[in-house]
């Protein structure tokens, strides 16, 4: 156990970079190589790939496998893809599970029959290469032989959870009474973009926690973790049954009624990432972005069918048009206004959000002037910042003459600025405040970084109480803290500390690994506390 | 010192009567000093006869017209009521002077006039914006090293309503869009030449400026994209869209539904527009419309005859330029608008039966430009004098086919005429006598006319006493009987161009000097008048501002101690290849308002004697010189000039003998039919 909790620490401190991770686990696991006969434990180091792609050939199987290799040393890595796996958007898992829980496929259930039979070829390719290599004389081998049984053991489980999971597929009205069963996971996994992990546990449409909750139970201590995190999941389920894609837009004007109207939660809605890697964690806004990096982990993910949109065939089902709803009270968008005009898709409700009820906390770096709320706003005008020359008194700059224009045409008051190198003295009053006004704002944003560290979500208060717990203010503000995910996660989470003080730690971010930051075999106690 | 001593003796023989000026209150001299408006010179004359003339005179004065920016302040302290400043002759107006001006004006002043001053910039506009909130109107025209900064300035005079902003080069959108949203009341304005300036600034002014009625965009890259928000101003009446080339009929269809109010449209120079855009005048715009101005544009065609057909109020109308067909001339003649004015100058095409179908109908006509309309013959002009018996202004420049009989009509037949240009024509002393029966005459042009002798122009003298303006360039007959007949009969006269007339002499200069209007002489190469001569004109024409005496070789500097001691009004002299010397150019610097001087090819001019007279001439704003001198004088002196607000033009002519007035001729008509 101590090996293995060192490897997780270790493994904790590079959260997303997969190489890494795999380096070092690649030594103490040579059975991951073993897939791949004429591999020699040299060779080991490379094949994490390889290894991976055993593991994570069935997105919605990581959970299940996450237990047994809890016990191989990799919770980390178990642990993103829990999320991920959870995360996913439905449409992303072109794996057959992801159609099982939709409706019974005899195509999906063939494929899945094969994958098994195969898997279990594998297996046991992998016991006779054990048995044959018995005789050889190895450096550890003590070592070597648990974890070839580790190994072993994750790759029955993860049959096991297959097969139940198959099985559990034929039973669609079983799904919730399964909910101790791993398969609800991979249901988890069906349920669409919207299905995002971010439940505070305050507002409660319909809580799912039983899942993932009661299954991880019994695993390691880690796993508490997850269930926490499981247990807090809230969402309206029921409604995403039938999970479609956004891509049909009908005109605006729909008659009320004649759509499904979808309400995420707002935690639900500022979760950065939507789809996530299996394999090693990393999150992705955009699931096809998702499948050209699944690439890399093999080339069963190079397969056209792998590659291809997925889940198109479903679409022949007759299904309600979706719209969506925003959380936030008497917004437009929301669906008790009188005057309620539906959102279009998911992305559109996450940049109405985002733009309309989050505070603007992107401020641009060019100007220290403009805001956003949305850091892909930021991205467009950061490209143009300084190119808008075109000033009007009131201090709006426009890219274009044209359009400066017609600001001016429209409102009174409101004259051309002439830029400063031209001016003299005659604009210099209004500049100064303005720049000064900037400067503040530096100094706002500077606060506003604080403080949201302290509240604004689980990871940060993960972070906070690393800091607390190690004194040492550069891990905190180390680039390991903030990889990818626990960037994203904390800028995404601009609201007022208060808001989500209760929940802070109960929320887990996908990219929270930080959380085990070096504190070792005690992940949860940190955790927890 | 010898000021006051006159101040003295006017003031000690006021004493004497001084109770008869008591009985007059100050209303009175108000009305009498309105009257004295002919020479400057009056007004202080009569400010300078006693103390409470003084007084009344600089309470009366509400125009003023400074010679040069450095006195402004005490000027200004004086006449307290003053509205209007024109600061056109003052060489150099910096922020400063504007500064000054304002905070002495503050809210009196109503008009201010800055065309041709480069100095000053966005500040100086500024104090006048803030300190002067009745500023109503402000001529910027050639101030093209104006940016728009300085515009943004002046958008603060909330009250501005004439602007212009001829040739301001430098501005751009910005700087209209600030006027257009601070001038608010603007009703004029002018952006001719600004070619910074572009469909958003002049749309913009459209919105904002509901009041516009006279809107000048000439030579503007203005499109389409501007014209329908200038078409929806309710009470345009004066839309100038010269050399607009970006305009193109469709642009013109938005006249259709809008400009009611439109008098007056001056399309001349876009060569994209045809009949089909001015036939959307007919539409609804051309209600009102009185003049349209055409020239240099499409040819009239039937077609574009036909869609100003209806055009009810239609007075004026302009083809300069434009290639004319007989079937587009003849349908105008059908219009059922009477046009009082109508110009086909240079429109090569035009020819007598076109011409008498097109003036069949127009009865009314009282302007007509047939200027270098070289195929019209006797038949024209007889049939102009037949019909358009009303006409007032006839101009027919170089019409060479009209023989010389055909003048005689023209007396006989049109006795309204007040203008007549013939210049170039083949007028002689029979047409000359029949002319002047017109005794309205004001102004006469009869350069190049080679046929008229003494005889003819003493018809002139006889019989237009009201003769203002007369043109006797290269008429190589007259002598000085002729001019002095002329200066006899013509007290009024303003204007005269006896350039190489050769057999001039002094009596002429010395019988012209009775005209005491006189404001302009030019005397090119005549080589008779002397110095003599000239003093007589510089002590008689005391309102003399332009004196040309180029080639005059015998004038010295003898005249020039006369002229500089009398004419106190001359702003421009030309003494190329005269015999003035150093002395004579050094006494020049005694009038205070010379600013133009053109100075080529005198012998007598040596790089010093230059040099001193340009540093003494303080007034100074442009300076011909031949290009041999830019070196013989340090640059610094042609900087601190410069710097003064003096402009500089080298040349580098040879110089050239004088030919024979003749043989001048031909080498003319060689020339031209060269072209």
């Amino acid at each position: 156990m101590d090996h293995k909790e060192k490897l997780c620490a270790d493994a904790w401190e590079n959260p997303s970079s997969g190489n890494d991770l795999t380096g070092k686990i690649s030594s103490d696991c040579p059975p991951f190589a073993i897939f791949k006969p004429q591999l020699h434990q040299q060779k080991w180091e490379d094949p994490s790939i390889l290894d991976y792609g055993g593991i994570r050939i069935e997105p919605s199987f990581q959970e299940f496998n996450q237990p047994s290799e809890t016990q191989t040393s990799l919770p980390c890595n178990s642990n993103n893809d829990t999320k991920m796996a959870d995360r996913e958007d439905g449409r992303m898992c072109e794996t057959p599970q992801a159609n099982k829980s939709q409706d019974w496929d005899p195509r999906t259930m063939l494929n899945n029959l094969s994958y098994l039979e195969q898997k279990i070829h594998q297996l046991q390719d992998l016991v006779h290469l054990i048995v044959g290599r018995r005789g050889q004389v190895l450096g550890r081998p003590d070592e070597l032989v648990a974890q070839q049984q580790q190994l072993i053991t994750a790759d029955l489980t993860s049959i096991i959870a297959q097969l139940i999971s198959t099985a559990g597929s034929l039973l669609p009205s079983v799904k919730h009474t399964l909910s101790t069963t791993t398969p609800s996971i991979g249901q988890f996994g069906q349920l669409g973009g919207s299905f995002v992990p971010s439940g505070v546990g305050t507002d409660a449409s319909v809580k799912l926690q039983n899942s993932n909750g009661s299954k991880l139970a019994d695993q390691s201590n880690q796993t508490d973790l997850i269930s926490n995190y499981g247990t807090e999941q809230n969402y309206s389920v029921e409604e995403h049954e039938s999970k479609d894609e956004e891509d049909a837009d009908e005109g605006e004007n729909l008659p009320p009624g004649s759509y499904e109207i979808l309400q995420l939660e707002k935690e639900e809605i500022l979760a950065p990432h939507t789809h996530f890697c299996a394999i090693c964690g990393k999150g992705f806004k955009r699931d096809a972005n998702l499948r050209m990096h699944m690439r890399g982990h093999g080339d069963e993910y190079k397969t056209p069918a792998a590659l291809a949109k997925p889940n198109k065939e479903s679409s022949s089902e007759p299904t309600l048009i979706k719209r969506y709803s925003c959380p936030y009270a008497g917004c437009k968008r929301n669906k008790d206004h009188k005057k309620f005009q539906p959102l279009k898709t998911i992305l559109c409700v996450k940049n109405h959000y985002k733009r309309t009820h989050c505070d603007k906390s992107y401020t641009c770096s060019r100007c220290n002037t403009k805001k956003f709320s949305v850091i892909a706003d930021l991205k467009t005008h950061e490209k143009h910042c300084g190119k808008d020359k075109w000033l009007c008194s009131c201090g709006t700059t426009f890219s274009r003459k044209d359009k400066l224009f017609g600001h001016i045409a429209l409102f009174q008051g409101h004259t051309p600025a002439i830029p400063l190198d031209e001016t003299k003295g005659t604009q210099g009053p209004a500049d100064h405040g303005e720049g000064s006004e900037a400067s503040n704002r530096v100094g706002n944003i500077n606060f506003s970084f604080g403080s949201t560290a302290s509240g604004g979500g689980g990871v940060v208060q993960n972070l906070m109480d690393v800091k607390e717990s190690i004194n040492d203010p550069t891990s905190y503000f180390s680039p390991l803290n903030f990889e990818t995910c626990n960037f994203d996660g904390f800028h995404e989470f601009p609201r007022p500390p208060f808001e989500d003080s209760e929940s802070s730690f109960s929320f887990l971010m996908p990219g929270s690994c930080n959380y085990t930051h070096k504190t070792g075999g005690e992940p949860n106690s940190n955790n927890l506390e | 010192m010898k000021r006051q001593r006159t101040i003295v003796t006017f003031n000690s023989n006021m004493n004497n009567n001084n109770h008869l000026f008591h009985f007059l209150s100050e209303e009175i001299i108000f009305i009498i000093l309105d009257f004295l408006n002919q020479n400057p010179i009056d007004k202080k004359a009569f400010s300078l006869a006693c103390k409470s003339f003084y007084a009344i005179e600089a309470k009366h004065r509400k125009k003023l017209k400074p010679l040069c920016s450095e006195h402004i302040p005490k000027v200004l302290n004086r006449y307290p009521h003053v509205s209007h400043i024109d600061l056109t002759l003052c060489p150099r107006i910096t922020d400063t002077s504007l500064t000054t001006i304002s905070n002495a004006c503050m809210s009196s002043l109503r008009s201010i006039d800055l065309s041709g001053s480069n100095c000053f910039s966005g500040a100086g506009l500024l104090s006048l914006a803030v300190n002067c909130k009745n500023l109503v109107e402000i001529d910027l025209s050639n101030a093209t090293e104006l940016r728009d900064s300085a515009v943004a300035a002046l958008a603060e005079a909330k009250n501005l309503e004439k602007l212009w902003l001829g040739r301001c080069k430098q501005i751009t959108d910005m700087g209209v869009g600030c006027i257009a949203v601070g001038c608010r009341k603007l009703r004029l304005i002018s952006l001719k030449w600004c070619p910074g300036v572009g469909d958003l600034g002049v749309g913009l002014l459209a919105v904002k400026c509901k009041d516009i009625r006279s809107l000048d965009l000439s030579y503007l890259p203005i499109t389409d994209k501007c014209l329908p928000s200038i078409f929806k101003l309710q009470y345009l009446e004066d839309l100038v869209l010269e050399g607009c080339f970006g305009i193109d009929d469709d642009s013109l269809s938005g006249l259709k539904h809008g400009c009611k109010s439109l008098k007056k449209l001056d399309i001349s120079s876009c060569q994209n527009i045809t009949h089909v855009g001015l036939s959307s005048l007919t539409g609804g715009s051309g209600g009102f419309l009185e003049q349209i101005i055409l020239s240099h544009g499409s040819p009239v065609t039937l077609a574009l005859a036909d869609s100003l057909k209806k055009l009810p109020m239609l007075q004026s109308i302009k083809l300069d330029d434009c290639p004319v067909t007989y079937a587009g001339l003849k349908a105008i003649g059908n219009w059922c608008a009477s046009l009082r004015e109508l110009s086909l100058s240079k429109c090569a095409e035009v020819t007598n039966e076109s011409l008498s179908s097109l003036l069949t109908k127009h009865k009314d006509l009282r302007k007509l430009d047939i200027t270098c309309c070289r195929k019209i013959t006797y038949a024209s002009i007889d049939h102009i004098t037949n019909s358009c018996t009303a006409l007032t202004s006839l101009r027919m420049e170089s019409c060479t086919l009209v023989p010389r009989e055909a003048f005689v009509l023209i007396g006989q037949r049109c006795q309204f005429l007040e203008e007549i240009d013939i210049t170039d024509n083949e007028v002689d002393d029979e047409g000359l006598k029949s002319i002047c029966r017109c005794s309205n005459l004001s102004s006469l042009k009869l350069g190049i006319c080679l046929n008229i002798t003494d005889e003819g122009v003493a018809n002139i003298g006889m019989r237009c006493s009201k003769l203002v303006e007369l043109d006797l360039y290269r008429c190589t007959g007259i002598s000085d009987s002729g001019i002095s007949a002329v200066a006899n009969g013509c007290p009024g006269l303003e204007m005269i161009n006896i350039a190489y007339c050769k057999d001039i002499t002094d009596s002429s200069l010395i019988s012209l000097s009775k005209c005491s209007s006189l404001n302009t002489f030019e005397s090119r190469g005549c080589p008779l008048i002397t110095s003599l001569g000239l003093a007589a004109i510089a002590v008689g024409c005391k309102q003399l501002a332009k004196l040309d005496i180029k080639k005059c070789s015998s004038i010295d500097d003898a005249g020039m101690i006369p002229l500089a001691h009398f004419s106190q009004n001359l702003r421009q002299i030309n003494l190329s290849y005269s015999s003035v010397t150093d002395v004579g150019l050094l006494s020049l610097a005694s009038i205070s308002c010379l600013q133009s001087l053109t100075i080529l090819h005198l012998k007598g001019l040596s790089p010093s004697g230059l040099a001193a007279a340009l540093l003494a001439c303080r007034g100074l704003t442009k300076v011909k010189l031949q290009a041999t001198f830019k070196t013989l004088l340090p640059q610094a002196l042609f900087e601190h000039l410069e710097a003064r607000g003096c402009v500089f033009q080298w040349r580098d002519k040879f110089f050239r003998a004088e030919l024979d007035p003749q043989c001048w001729k031909i080498q003319l008509q060689d020339i031209m039919q060269l072209r």
